[in-house]
């Protein structure tokens, strides 16, 4: 397993106010998502734990045009991984953003 | 956003997605939640991933406006199968059901069994699983088991279906201990060939199942089918009782006379009743069900 | 003085070997006799068709071939469609056959790269369908053709069945030079329901042991269809098929086509497009076309071949397809090709990897699929010279220089991949494998499915890619990598010029089209599983076992 963290300071809190939310399930080529509002409002952290090692960089730019997108500030998200690929990810991460501010 | 639990496929649905539109609306509220992080110690060690709640969902809600405890396995984290923490919240459910004394339990099923990788944790969960429900059975709480995912009910999880109150299934699910491949592998293709799905379905699946009394009710893939036979069946849940004890035994022992020598479950329905039995796959559920009708044995009281 | 006469003398001597092991009455042959007759009628060095290709088998005459004596029969010249069954192999490790010309390997792609590796089989040239076709009638004409067909009579005239296929193109070319043309079928009858093959083509009729295998090639479960194949599929109808306007088609085999067949009648009747686009079709018999046919969206199509569990359902939609007077489906792969490749405006399929020019090859480094039809109907026909909407819009985007009033027309040839393949392997690299693959094997032409020049959109999860608004070698190579999305090819991108690229449309995002990924659900899906198909034909389709769960 490999652990990776990215944190990101953000222009403006995630809309909403829903605490937390999860998205996906842990599965082949699938993951699953945790979100919680729990962090200061322009802060946002993505901790995720993956079975496939080694993909470091992508897991890196794939969170980094998801920050840009969303603007997540505020939310500490979590990732267990089953070894999705990426556009899987981003999918599941932009799903999670949606049901925070819903 | 409101669900609409017509369109909503039973067999497709997470867990979650599930729980959520069976229960009245906004009415679950979730025991250990996943932001409570409490998943498996031992999956680490085969460096496998984990899930937040460890593939069950348990909480508790409202059916109809009236209160229930609920238990939903996630059939697609490690095939719904039962490690130590999945077990044990099973099983705290089932205690604390006790002492809520809910209209009833609801264990929506999707397992293939015991996880291998802690396999002794969850033999023991199995175990102590069934002795819960026998336990919350005499208290007067029914225990409700919905099979319709796509794992269904295999393994100890098909042991504990059987213990409980009323079963409700699909057409997708699946009851029983041996899967398909662990049969053809200790006794062969010729007798059992697990790529023959056709034929694990007709042995093993919804419809074979509701035609010989092993469930007590049929539902379309649709989350509302489900809930309409929850409804139902918590209200015809049976006493636990030894006439009932007796009842069971009586109606599994008359099965094995009547049907232990058919080859094929065609030749089961054949007996049964049923005039078309090569039929029955394609049915759906509204002809399905006047065919339940027109046979005995389906409808049997004991549990 | 010359003899202008003696391959037909020298067919004449076998078949009088053959009719030694004749079954009584006709020409009719027991499954039993099989070898002996083989071994009477094929001589060493022979040209021989051995038929199968990527569905129907001719199995039983292969467990013969591959069972005759190498003493006898050895050294034959193998040239058929399909490298499929493991005997076809067989026959290469025991000498009975030396040399290979052939078009699609599929399922044998690792053992057939092994064996031309170790040098146990010489190859001529992987194919695709239509010129190993060509070649039958110029330069690879069969002495022998091993065939498979659902009946004959004693006779020997022949019904393939909805499966067709290959058989009429194959016998056609051994009959009338002076070949034998040797069938198996499952079953002799007095009178067979239509005649495919006229008897007098047909020299020796094998009655089989068991019915000839179909692979049931082109059944996709929607079951297991993702987000993210929905979301392309979204994009595709609305941004190529919608854009040109495409009417005259063929897809591929993937799971993304499978997913543009099954959003038809939702995604697409929301768009208004029903009549307008994908109408007729060059394409199998798709299970996962039901909703859109049963829902008035096909006005015709011809197959290549049929599709195991669907001969009810067409022979009820004699409308659609083309059948014979006994009702039946009549496939042909040699005119379907055809009709792929002159009369449709789009192919759309999926490859396995793209390089930075827009080749793509379905070879990885340790396997040899061959070609099958795709790059038939990949292709864009110079000899084309009719006129259509999509074809003519296509042709003035990609011109550049000269004379508009000489302008022609482009076919539009679209690669429809997720960026990631199984296990993460990345669909968008540097260099294709298929070329190292030809260095080592010794290939003297790399197997490339589809140059770039012939593809004109690349579509992805990120966006789609027009290769024909592209004006230079770099801008293709940004516009290529602008949409390979995380693999490396994708990272590397120079993001000015992708976002150049984008504010002309050369690169579309699936917001720039008005789409929302989120969107991109399976409740789009008009069908969600084997049995909403079944559901959608009325009962008439019946899918093999091993696509059931019910």
């Amino acid at each position: 397993m490999e652990s990776l963290t990215f944190r990101h300071t953000t222009k403006k809190p995630l809309p909403g106010a829903k605490p937390q939310a999860i998205t996906g399930v842990v599965a082949s080529g699938n993951l699953e998502v945790l979100l919680e509002r729990v962090l200061p409002p322009d802060a946002c952290e993505v901790a995720i734990e993956t079975p496939i090692t080694g993909y470091g960089p992508v897991w890196e730019a794939v969170v980094a045009d998801f920050v840009a997108r969303a603007e997540p500030g505020g939310i500490r998200i979590s990732i267990n991984d089953g070894g999705a690929r990426p556009d899987t990810v981003s999918l599941r991460l932009l799903q999670g953003a949606r049901l925070m501010e819903g | 956003m409101a669900i609409d639990r017509d369109a909503l496929s039973w067999y497709e649905a997470s867990a979650r997605q599930r729980v959520d539109a069976l229960l009245d609306t906004g009415s679950f509220a979730e025991f250990l939640g996943p932001e409570e992080r409490r998943m498996s110690p031992h999956l680490p060690l085969f460096d496998l991933p984990r899930a937040f709640d460890d593939g069950v969902v348990v909480g508790r809600g409202r059916l109809d406006g009236r209160p229930v405890l609920v238990a939903a396995q996630e059939g697609r984290f490690m095939g719904g199968a039962f490690g130590e923490v999945h077990g044990a919240k099973l099983v705290g459910l089932l205690r604390a059901a006790r002492e809520i004394k809910p209209a009833a339990v609801l264990i929506l099923f999707d397992t293939g069994g015991v996880r291998l990788q802690e396999a002794n944790a969850g033999e023991t969960a199995i175990a102590e699983t069934m002795r819960a429900i026998a336990e919350v059975r005499a208290d007067g709480v029914p225990v409700i088991g919905l099979i319709g995912g796509r794992a269904g009910a295999y393994g100890g999880g098909g042991l504990i279906a059987g213990t409980c109150s009323r079963l409700a299934v699909s057409e997708g699910g699946r009851i029983s201990v041996s899967g398909p491949e662990v049969i053809e592998t200790n006794k062969g293709a010729e007798e059992f060939d697990s790529r023959d799905r056709a034929l694990v379905w007709r042995t093993m699946g919804g419809k074979h199942r509701r035609l010989t009394g092993g469930a007590d009710a049929f539902c379309a893939d649709s989350v509302s089918a489900f809930r309409e036979a929850a409804r139902a069946l918590i209200g015809r849940a049976p006493a636990f009782d030894l006439a009932t004890l007796e009842a069971e035994h009586a109606r599994l022992r008359n099965r094995l006379e009547e049907f232990g020598d058919c080859r094929d479950a065609t030749e089961v329905w054949a007996r049964l009743g049923v005039n078309d039995p090569d039929a029955v796959p394609a049915m759906d559920a509204r002809a399905f069900d006047e065919t339940v009708a027109g046979v005995g044995g389906a409808n049997h009281d004991a549990r | 003085m010359a003899d202008w006469r003696g391959d037909r003398q020298a067919r004449d001597a076998r078949l009088d070997a053959g009719r030694a092991h004749l079954a009584g009455r006709g020409k009719v042959v027991a499954a039993q006799a099989a070898v002996d007759l083989l071994e009477a009628v094929l001589r060493p060095g022979d040209r021989v068709c051995l038929e199968g290709d990527n569905q129907k088998q001719a199995d039983c005459l292969a467990r013969a071939l591959s069972a005759c004596d190498p003493g006898r029969v050895h050294d034959l010249h193998m040239v058929q469609s399909g490298i499929v069954l493991p005997e076809h192999l067989d026959v290469f490790e025991t000498g009975i056959a030396r040399r290979l010309d052939y078009s699609y390997s599929g399922p044998q792609g690792a053992r057939i790269a092994r064996m031309l590796y170790g040098g146990q089989i010489q190859l001529g040239a992987v194919h695709t369908y239509l010129e190993l076709f060509a070649r039958y009638f110029m330069d690879l004409t069969p002495n022998v053709a091993l065939i498979a067909g659902v009946c004959a009579d004693r006779d020997g005239n022949l019904y393939t069945g909805p499966n067709t296929e290959d058989t009429p193109t194959v016998v056609e070319a051994t009959h009338f030079k002076n070949g034998v043309v040797i069938a198996q079928v499952n079953e002799i009858v007095d009178r067979v329901p239509r005649v495919d093959i006229p008897g007098d083509r047909i020299d020796f009729v094998v009655a089989a042991d068991k019915p000839f295998y179909v692979e049931p090639l082109f059944t996709r479960d929607p079951g297991a269809m993702t987000e993210t194949q929905i979301l392309i599929a979204m994009m595709a109808i609305k941004g190529i098929y919608a854009e040109y306007g495409i009417r005259r088609l063929n897809h591929g085999i993937g799971f993304g086509t499978a997913a543009i067949e099954l959003l038809l009648p939702t995604y697409g009747e929301r768009l208004g497009l029903k009549g307008k686009i994908a109408t007729h079709w060059a394409l199998n018999p798709h299970p996962t076309l039901i909703p859109a046919i049963e829902s008035g969206w096909v006005e015709q199509i011809h197959c290549f071949g049929s599709e195991v569990g669907m001969d009810r359902y067409i022979r009820a939609r004699p409308d659609i397809f083309f059948t014979g007077s006994d009702g039946s489906l009549r496939s042909n792969r040699a005119f379907c090709q055809t009709a792929g490749l002159y009369a449709c405006d789009m192919f759309i399929g999926a490859t396995l990897q793209i390089d930075l020019m827009g080749h793509s090859s379905t070879v990885t480094q340790s396997r040899v699929a061959g070609f099958g039809g795709a790059p038939n109907m990949g292709s864009d026909p110079h000899g084309r010279r009719h006129p259509s909407d999509p074809w003519m819009k296509a042709g003035r985007e990609g011109q550049v220089v000269g004379d508009p009033a000489l302008m022609r027309g482009r076919k539009l040839v679209v690669q429809l991949v997720e960026t990631f393949g199984d296990k993460l392997v990345p669909t968008f690299v540097e260099r294709l494998d298929a070329l190292e693959l030809a260095r080592k094997i010794g290939l003297e032409l790399a197997p490339v499915m589809i140059y770039a020049d012939d593809v004109t959109h690349i579509v992805t999860e990120e966006g789609i890619a027009n290769l024909l608004l592209c004006r230079d070698a770099d801008e293709r190579e940004q516009a290529i990598r602008g949409v390979a999305g995380y693999t490396e090819v994708g990272r590397g991108r120079d993001r000015a010029k992708v976002e150049a690229l984008r504010a002309r449309g050369v690169i579309r995002r699936p917001e720039d089209l008005g789409i929302e990924p989120l969107d991109a659900d399976r409740s789009l899906l008009a069908a969600r599983s084997i049995k909403d198909l079944v559901h959608w034909s009325g009962g008439l389709y019946e899918p093999p076992a091993r696509f059931r769960n019910w």
